[in-house]
């Protein structure tokens, strides 16, 4: 069902930035740091989205998942792995046994400049390899260009071929300017069939940011009210400390609460970030910082 | 299918572990003394009085308490300074206004922490608003002090002389510096005197005064209750009166100032109308509710505490305020995670109490989150108070505290007539995305303050005052120098 965009809140920059701020200045310590800590490595989606990526580089990868700081006890690995379509295959191998999931971009990531049914083989080729997860572009251009339904087309072709995968739709916060044109492109990819809505792929500045987090959460929330489907949430890029993972958090915490505070319905893309998280851990556990060299660089 | 009327749907699972501020680096002593000619000096009656920490209720130090006496003594010393201090150019008054500014914002955490033990706001608040505002004050009136004849050019702006200014308690330190420092800046010299309940941030204030070696005089800073504040009314010697509090206190004021030849200004209540039109950011038109009625309390003169939202997008707005107010965090003001604090005096907790009485009496269909309250202190649940009309007196009366009286509206027309239709004048806030509609009703409110998308704000460039029973006279801003000066 394609949604009705004409109905969409509006959102106020300099409010959502205020909002946004109140929940950078909560206080997250002792016990509650630990819990929400633990809470975000278990959300990472380990990323390498990179033209020189190997099958070792994709291998490490998938074992410092696995293993993420074994002196650490009673820590959780972290949701996923994020990798090309065509190291699918080897990530799946690797995590043989676990519970990590193995999430691939398709559709022509990043730009998605491409036909559609290019756009459906490389879906088709990530999930005949075994990915759990498909991380989908939307076409930006069509959407800047007024052409919503093109886009919905697309979301809900790609959504059919991913089959029993989830489907993480990417709607590039970076190229879409503006809050009311993030709610609508969120709008539209929930109506699509996303089981995700992420904000980034990681190749375009700004990636992830606080007040277009908040207003897709926003987004989440109405959808539910209206539908009683739950959407999960991905902020992808540029969060690589615990500091800026806690206050998503609480943002998370605050807005959708409970039932979105596990990695069924929330998701951190980030590559740097697990390593951060791993030092706090160690700090909360034994009162010490630790050089950054104690910390496997996968 | 989701319940759209379950407030808890989005209920917050993780709780966050105690975040309390240090107060280790704190100073204060058991006893503090009037603040008398350049001197720490022993009320001439030997009284004091307690000052209570509103969360938990114990004392927290010995205040003295000023007779008419001492009010005498202290207008005395003004005097004696007033000559001095007027005569000193604008460059070097401004010297001891910016130092006073600075050692502000040296010793910010301590007054902080200090403003929220006494006063039960919020250490959010204190720290992020507060203290910050209050330097900023001293820092902008600083600016002025040597350039007066550009502020009112070709006019020879003269000081009045001894100034009586008596200050509230929800703003201790920045009612305080908003009184001050333009009275300063314009070479009038100073009888300070802070409400009863929250005299601590205004005597460490002298102690910096002190630092900043200000000339013996210019401000003294004398403690008590209302009757030290008649004391200082009523001196014969005093050439101006500047109050902040409740309307009630201020129409006595002015009756007792009349045909004395003393200048007065006065802020008082206010009632303030909250505008939410269909076309706003509803989000953040909620976010805005929350800042306007239960920022410090709704400890506000300027408080959003009626709330006007259009018809069509009710039911929305208050589905979604009702779950805001579930995440609000309400206990220790010193916790950095605490949203609300504690209710400033067991006397202000009783109005309230009595207020929401009447409210429920009255009709009002009342909505209160659950909150769990600390076992001591004085706490009041943020609280809503729907389906009541302009006839209710919780719509009419200002109560000073976390209550919000909600109404609907249909036209712009018939929400100027209601926003109007009150004693007060002091603030309003309109909401909604057409810049056309904000100006147009920004000349039809007869309010001193309005906001356009957004609430409470405050900047020392900016005048702040009221119409009708709110009061008048300006502070902040240009306008803020001109009820210091005369011209002759």
């Amino acid at each position: 069902m394609f949604p009705n965009l004409d109905k969409l809140p509006v959102y106020d920059n300099t409010g959502v930035n205020e909002r946004v701020q109140r929940f950078c200045t909560r206080s997250i310590k002792k016990s509650s740091k630990t819990a929400g800590l633990k809470l975000a490595l278990s959300m990472i989606d380990l990323t390498t989205l990179e033209g020189k990526d190997t099958k070792g580089k994709v291998q490490q990868l998938c074992y410092k998942a696995m293993h993420p700081h074994d002196s650490l006890k009673n820590i959780p690995t972290v949701a996923a792995i994020c990798v090309y379509p065509s190291y699918v295959g080897v990530a799946k191998k690797a995590l043989q046994g676990s519970n990590i999931q193995v999430a691939s971009v398709a559709t022509a990531f990043p730009s998605g400049q491409s036909a559609l049914d290019v756009k459906l083989s490389d879906t088709k080729f990530a999930v005949d390899q075994g990915a759990d997860e498909i991380d989908m572009v939307i076409s930006r251009g069509e959407f800047l260009a007024g052409n919503y339904q093109f886009v919905f087309d697309e979301i809900a072709a790609v959504k059919e071929v991913c089959g029993k995968a989830h489907l993480k739709v990417i709607l590039e916060t970076g190229e879409l300017d503006t809050l009311e044109n993030v709610r609508k492109a969120s709008e539209i990819a929930m109506y699509a069939g996303a089981d995700f809505i992420k904000t980034s792929t990681g190749k375009i500045q700004p990636a992830a940011t606080m007040p277009v987090t908040y207003v897709m959460l926003d987004a989440i929330k109405d959808f539910y009210l209206k539908t009683g489907k739950m959407i999960g949430m991905k902020p992808a890029g540029g969060i690589s400390t615990s500091k800026i993972a806690l206050q998503y958090l609480v943002m998370l915490n605050e807005v959708l609460g409970e039932k979105w505070m596990n990695n069924n319905y929330f998701r951190f893309g980030a590559s740097s970030l697990a390593n951060d998280v791993l030092m706090q851990l160690v700090k909360a556990e034994t009162g010490v910082y630790q050089s950054i060299n104690y910390f496997s660089k996968d | 299918m989701a319940k759209n009327n379950n407030n808890n749907i989005f209920k917050a699972s993780w709780t966050y572990d105690e975040a309390p501020e240090s107060i280790d680096h704190i100073q204060i002593k058991e006893q503090y003394d009037l603040y008398i000619d350049g001197k720490f000096t022993k009320p001439i009656k030997g009284k004091y009085f307690d000052t209570i920490n509103p969360s938990n209720g114990e004392k927290i130090a010995n205040i003295a308490e000023a007779s008419s006496e001492d009010v005498d003594k202290a207008v005395k010393a003004a005097r004696k300074a007033f000559k001095g201090w007027a005569a000193l150019s604008g460059k070097e008054r401004g010297k001891y206004i910016f130092r006073i500014a600075r050692l502000i914002q040296e010793r910010a955490r301590e007054f902080a922490v200090i403003e929220s033990l006494d006063g039960g706001k919020p250490i959010r608040e204190s720290r992020d608003i507060d203290i910050p505002l209050a330097a900023n004050h001293f820092f902008y009136y600083a600016g002025w002090a040597d350039k007066l004849e550009y502020a009112f050019p070709n006019r020879d702006p003269k000081p009045l002389g001894v100034v009586g200014q008596i200050i509230p308690w929800n703003f201790p330190l920045l009612m305080a510096a908003w009184k001050l420092a333009p009275a300063l800046a314009t070479g009038n010299t100073v009888v300070l005197k802070p409400a009863e309940t929250t005299s601590l941030t205004a005597l460490k204030l002298a102690e910096i005064i002190h630092e900043s070696g200000i000339p013996k005089g210019v401000v003294n800073i004398v403690t008590g209750a209302g009757e030290t504040g008649a004391s200082i009314v009523n001196h014969s010697d005093v050439n101006k009166i500047a109050f902040t509090g409740s309307t009630g206190v201020g129409k006595y004021i002015q009756k007792a100032t009349a045909g004395t030849n003393k200048k007065l200004t006065l802020e008082l209540g206010g009632k303030g109308a909250n505008i939410i039109f269909e076309d706003a950011s509803i989000d953040q038109a909620v976010e805005g509710i929350v800042n306007a009625i239960f920022f410090n309390q709704g400890h506000v003169c300027c408080a959003g505490s009626r709330l006007f939202i259009q018809e069509s997008v009710a039911d929305l707005v208050i589905e979604k305020l009702k779950r805001r107010m579930e995440t609000l965090i309400v206990g220790n003001p010193l916790d950095k995670n605490t949203d609300i604090g504690a209710i400033n005096s067991k006397k202000q907790l009783k109005t309230i109490e009595n207020y929401i009485k009447i409210g429920i009496n009255e009709g009002g269909e009342i909505y209160q989150p659950e909150c769990k309250f600390p076992t001591q202190g004085n706490w009041c649940a943020p609280t809503l108070f729907l389906n009541v009309s302009q006839s209710h007196r919780i719509v009419q009366e200002e109560i000073f505290g976390p209550v919000l009286a909600v109404q609907t509206f249909r036209t712009i027309d018939e929400v100027i007539e209601k926003a109007n239709n009150t004693p007060y004048g002091l603030s309003a806030g309109v909401w909604t995305e057409k810049g056309s509609k904000i100006f147009h009703l920004t000349q039809k409110l007869n309010a001193g303050v309005i906001w356009g998308n957004t609430f409470n704000k405050f900047d020392a460039t900016s005048p702040f005052g009221g119409y009708k029973e709110s009061g008048f006279g300006r502070e902040g801003g240009l306008h803020g120098l001109k009820p210091y000066v005369k011209f002759e």
